[in-house]
Order: structure tokens, then sequence, then C-alpha cells
């Protein structure tokens, strides 16, 4: 494709999937899918198509959200709504065609509900059902992430497109102070004011960095947003930097990853091509270039002065705030940090408007939020659904409960940093202030859910341990802190803990809070804090009983 | 492994870095890639292609859980332990695998066919839990899986002695 100007980018929108008059199948491929053999399946279908001498169409795409269910294949026929199914095997693949091309009917057997069941999407009109709303993931599961052209006909880089042809950055701050849009990697920092920042911030230059260090051992949202929609992640980021004054953005991605790096570069190489990147962006005086720089595995780069640090190729330590980044971030410029979810956001708000954004969510939680509900839930995988939706709603209803039919126990949010919501607590609606005032966190988007059969105290001390291994150690109450309370931790799970211990621990874990440098250390007594605010009697239980 | 090819691979590494800022890690992405850990003369030979200190580059390595300094061996196995996956049985998977390799997380077996570890999150939590062997991902993995899985790998082993 050679550089492509306004007009070319109307003309590429909504050509294919309007003029595509054969049976069209999708193959879920992302990270989860490829696990659960989607390859073998794709190679069937091939296959059996091609035998069969038919002229229809077989896609990668990338992750629908219904994991459990994978490999996922999705059944289109023009003039009728797709079939999903789920749990597809090769066999099952190759009966799917053979069916449709000789009777022109499709097998019953591992239908599952399907995107438009599931999800409202952004832009489309209003419709009551679905519980679920989808923003972030509108073309996850829909568009092949490896082509540019599917990614364009959907309405890509409109909102880019939008932008550069009729709207100042300070046009764009204003709509995303009208959209109510927070950072979604968990902290929930007005996303406006971080961009105004660090325009106004003068340096000899300025960068924007995406986020995609996923630490939280448990969420897989940015991973499954990078591999399933990268030009969206890829499209925020040009206007982010556009509106900041960037000539250069990185992405910073774990190398855990290794498909979400393989897509995001190859979107980057086609976006290039496309003069979407480079010099003279569609034609206006603006010059932007994005490069990949990956993570080595320390949980502390998700802290943005850590991840300035290995941005820099250093080791990720992190340094006292202020100044912050947006002030003095990457090699001492003014840098502004976004994660994936928050930049997957930024064409949707500008394309609608920040006042239709604002309409979605509850009170300032606006908009949706992407959550990987795992452990022992009966349908795992990647739900969006826009913020004030209860927790029971979510992990009961969307979810289905627990796996075994049993109760729920408890509910996790916020990974290593975040807490415990017990049961009788989960018609909480899902927003940041509810979330910290159950003395949980929003977080990245983990949430854990736990039955009768988990223990609270071996809970806790998986999140503390994971915190003393990923603990830098450079700032003296995070290192001997957690190391202290892991000790006491340790004694009481083992049946050998004090009275005393309980008191010391939460007294310890009162000065990490206050006295660490970053986040890392600050936030890491919060699982073991909301276990003792909950489930002390757990610990209690397990106390060497005091003498009489 | 040849010496000289060796080291036409570094220079390769550092002339695609050298001159890109911050890009240290990125270099040392591609000795681990190339080699399968950053083999200490490789390092060497990288320290000076790029200009860099060797310290800075030990400094580097030693921080990152990612990069190893010895040879994993053939087969890496790596047990999952984010939190889904540690809450469906994680640990008792690490423990199999353990036993039946007969060496502990971290370890290589002394004929340098296996290697060991935990892995914190593959991001694959909608199937946990997850073991990966090499590029191979094992999705809802169990004892048994898990045992048939390295007995393929062991029997590969053997038919190619």
């Amino acid at each position: 494709m050679g550089r492509l100007t306004l007009q070319d980018l109307d003309a590429r929108q909504g050509v294919q999937i309007q003029t595509f008059d054969k049976p069209w199948i999708k193959v879920g491929m992302s990270t989860c899918g490829l696990a659960a053999g989607a390859d073998a399946v794709f190679n069937a279908l091939v296959e059996t198509i091609q035998s069969h001498s038919l002229d229809w169409r077989v896609t990668r795409t990338g992750c629908a959200g219904m994991c459990s269910m994978e490999p996922l294949v999705e059944f289109r026929v023009p003039g009728e709504s797709p079939v999903m199914y789920g749990e597809m095997t090769p066999e099952l693949a190759r009966e799917l065609v053979t069916q449709y091309a000789d009777k022109h009917s499709l097998p019953d057997d591992h239908r599952v509900p399907g995107l438009a069941e599931l999800a409202q999407a952004a832009g489309d009109p209003p419709r009551t059902g679905p519980r679920q709303y989808r923003i972030v993931m509108r073309n996850c599961g829909v568009i092949d992430p490896e082509n540019i052209d599917e990614y364009i006909d959907r309405g890509g880089y409109q909102a880019l497109k939008k932008v550069l042809s009729s709207m100042t950055p300070e046009q764009v701050i204003e709509e995303l102070k009208t959209s109510g849009l927070r950072g979604r990697g968990g902290a929930g920092f007005p996303v406006w004011s971080k961009w105004k920042m660090t325009r106004a911030s003068i340096g000899d230059e300025h960068f924007i960095i995406c986020n995609g260090d996923e630490g939280d051992p448990g969420a897989y949202m940015d991973r499954s947003v990078l591999e399933g929609d990268p030009h969206a992640v890829v499209e925020g980021m040009i206007i982010g930097g556009y509106v900041i004054g960037a000539q250069t953005g990185f992405f910073y991605i774990r190398a855990e990853y290794p498909l979400a790096i393989e897509r995001i570069e190859k979107a980057i190489k086609q976006a290039r091509a496309a003069g979407l990147l480079g010099s003279n962006i569609l034609g206006a005086n603006f010059s932007f270039n994005i490069e990949v720089r990956l993570g080595a595995g320390a949980f502390v780069c998700g802290e943005e002065t850590a991840l300035i640090a290995s941005v820099e190729g250093k080791r990720g330590t992190p340094s006292p705030r202020p100044p912050y980044p947006s002030v003095r971030g990457l090699w001492k410029q003014p840098t502004m940090i976004n994660n994936v979810e928050t930049l997957a956001n930024i064409t949707q708000v500008l394309l609608h408007g920040g006042r239709w954004f604002a309409g979605i969510g509850s009170g300032k939680s606006t908009g949706t939020k992407v959550f990987a509900v795992t452990g022992k839930v009966k349908y795992s995988g990647l739900v969006e659904i826009p913020m004030g939706m209860t927790l029971r709603e979510v992990v009961e209803e969307i979810c289905g409960g627990t796996a075994s039919g049993g109760p729920i126990k408890a509910v996790q949010t916020g990974g290593p940093s975040g807490g415990l919501i017990p049961a009788d607590k989960l018609d909480t609606p899902i927003t940041y202030e509810h979330l910290q005032q159950l003395g949980s966190i929003m977080g990245s988007g983990g949430m854990i859910v736990m039955d009768e059969t988990d223990s609270v105290v071996e809970l806790s001390r998986f999140y503390l341990g994971f915190c003393v291994d990923e603990s830098c150690g450079k700032c003296a109450p995070c290192r001997i802190g957690g190391t202290q309370i892991l000790r006491l931790l340790n004694n009481i799970a083992d049946g050998k803990g004090k009275e005393e211990d309980l008191v010391t621990i939460r007294r310890m874990a009162h000065a990490m809070q206050k006295a660490s440098l970053c986040g890392l250390g600050q936030t890491a007594p919060n699982p073991i804090l909301s276990a003792l605010r909950y489930y002390e009697h757990e610990f209690r239980e397990r106390l060497v009983p005091a003498h009489k | 492994m040849n010496e000289s090819a060796t080291k036409d691979d570094v220079v390769l590494i550092a002339k695609r870095w050298k001159n890109k800022r911050g890009s240290l890690i990125m270099a040392l992405h591609g000795l681990q890639n190339r080699f399968g850990y950053v083999p200490r003369d490789a390092a060497m030979e990288l320290a000076e292609q790029m200009d860099v200190p060797l310290a800075r580059i030990y400094e580097v390595i030693t921080f990152y859980n990612y990069f190893k300094l010895k040879s994993p061996g053939k087969h890496v196995v790596s047990v999952c332990m984010g939190t889904a996956c540690y809450l469906k049985g994680a640990p008792k998977l690490l423990k199999h695998a353990s036993e039946s390799l007969n060496i502990s997380p971290g370890e290589t077996s002394a004929d340098g066919e296996f290697h060991l570890q935990m892995v914190r999150c593959v991001g694959c939590c909608g199937l946990a839990p997850v073991v990966t062997e090499n590029e191979t991902l094992l999705a809802k993995v169990t004892v048994d899986s898990l045992e048939a899985h390295l007995c393929k790998c062991k029997n590969k082993e053997k038919e190619k002695a």
C-alpha cells in the first residue's frame, strides 16, 4: 500500500464487509486460541475449502473474550446473523464446511453465543439485551489484526484524520475532559489532565510511551487488545503524540507476550508504509514515529519511573516523584505514559464525542472497563462492561458463577496491589470510588473469583511472596518490610504464629504503605490488609492456641 | 559453538542497536534469542561493539528475571504461577514436574535436556493452569497431561540418541 491521503481513507472505509458475498469464516487466533489448538482448526478449514473448490474466505482474528471456549470459530453468511462455535476441533471444522457446502445448513453442536448477543459495540445503534459494551474490544474477534485494510474498513484512522484535519491539540484535550476518561492502568488519573500537563511542559522534545507491561499475574486484557486490535492502540498513540507535541513514541511490552509484540511491530510497519507514521502524516504538518522496547520480566517496571529507566535500557528501579514524568521523564524530557486500554479508548472518544462517552458508565467512572475474569469461575475470559455494573452481574450473570456451582467466597481485584471483596459485598457497583471504599482498587482489570475451597491465608501469602520477589530493593520499607511480613505470614500459615504477629503485620503494613518509594511497595500490603479486614478469623484459626 | 560465528552474530546484533537510544535491553534480547541465554563471551563482545562497560551489561542482566546467564537446556519447561494458575493447581504441577524431571525449579538437568522454571503469568488465564515447553503452550493442564507431554519430550531425546 502506498501513502494514504485523506480521501483514500474514506474510500476504503466500509468496503470489504459490504461487498463480500460468500461465506466468511473467522478463527480466533490470539495466544489463548493458539494454545487451545486454533492453528489446526484454521488449517483444516483452509484444506477443506480448497478440496471442495469453494471461494469462501477464511481469516484470522483476535480474541473474542470467551477464552475458556477456545478455539472459537465464527461462520458468516451474507444476509444472516453470524454463528459462533466454541471448543472447535479440526474434525468439527471439516464437518462445518462440508455440511454448509452440501446442504446449506450449519451444525447445532458446539454453538456458543455470538458477539452480537454478548455485546453492544461502540458506534452501533443502541439496543437492549447485551450486557457487555465493547469500546476497547470493538474490533477484537472481528477484524484480522494483521490486516490494516480491515481496520480501516471498520473506521480505522478516521479519528486521526479528524484530529489532523479539523482539531487543535487544545480541542482534543477539551473533548477528553468532557468524556471523563480516566487512566485504565489502575490509578484512574484523568487522561485529559495528563495530556495537558505534558503538552505544557518545556523540553527539547516530548515523548509518549504506551505501557504494555501488564504485570498483574492473572490479567491479560492488554495482551488481547494488542493482539486483537493493534492499530487502535497505534492510532491512539499517534493522536497522543500530536497533542503533546511528540515526534517519537515507544511501546513498552512484556517479553512474555511474543505474539503481541509481533502484531504491534507489524501494525507499525503497515502504518509506516501507508504514510500514517513518518513525516507529514496524512499531508499534515506533523511527523511521528514509533519504536518498540521490550520488558524483561520485572513487575516493578509497570511503575512509571521504573518503566522509563527500563526504556532507557537500564535497571528498572523507580525514582522519587515529583518531578513527574510529564515534567521530566524519558531522557529527562516531558513524557506521557498511557496504558494500552487507555489509548484504545481515544479514537472512539474523538469519533463519537466526549459527551457520548460520558453517557456510558456511572458518576466519575465513565466509559467501560475490560476485566479478565478468571480463577474458579465457570466461563473465564474477558468481559468489557459499562462502569457502574455490579460485581455480581459480572461474575454471576455474565460469567456463570463458580465452575463447581457452589457459592462464591470472594472476588479479588487489582492483583498484587488490590484486595478482596467478600461475597456479601458483590452488589457493589464497579467504579473507582466504590472499589476503593471496600479496600480494593479497580486495578488494571484482573478479577479473580475464589470459591469456598480457596484459602485467604494462602492467597495472601501468594501475593506477598510475589511482591517480595519483585521488589527492586532500592528502598528499605519495601525491601525489609515485605520480607518481614512474609516471614510472619509464613509462620501463621504453618501454624506457628502468635496473636501479636497479627498486630505486627498490620503495623508494618501501614509503615510500608506510607514510606515506600513507589507504587509497588506502597500497595504490596493491600492484599494482606484486606484479607485481615474481612477474614481475620481464617488467620486466627491457624494461630498457636494461647496458654491459659 | 563456533567461535567466529558467535562473534559475527554479536556484531550483527550490536550493529542493529548501537545507534538507537536506550537499546541495551533490546540488544540483550537479541543475544538471548540467538543463544538461549547470554554467554559471557558474547556479553564481552557486545560491550566492546556497543561501547558499553561490561559492568553495565551485567547490572542489567542480573536485574531482569528474563535474562539467563547459563544455557537452559533443550526443553525449557515453564510452569505459570499467575494467580489464576495458582488457584487452579499450578503448585501441584510444579511439584510433579520437579519430581518427574528430578530437578528443582530454576535448575537444568545434568544432561542438559531439561530446564524447569516458574513464570509470572503468560497471559492465558482463561485456560489455567498453563505450562509451556519451549514454544508449545499447554492449556488446562493436569498432572497426567503434563506427565504425558514430558514423556513425549524424553522419548524424543531417546530416539535421537
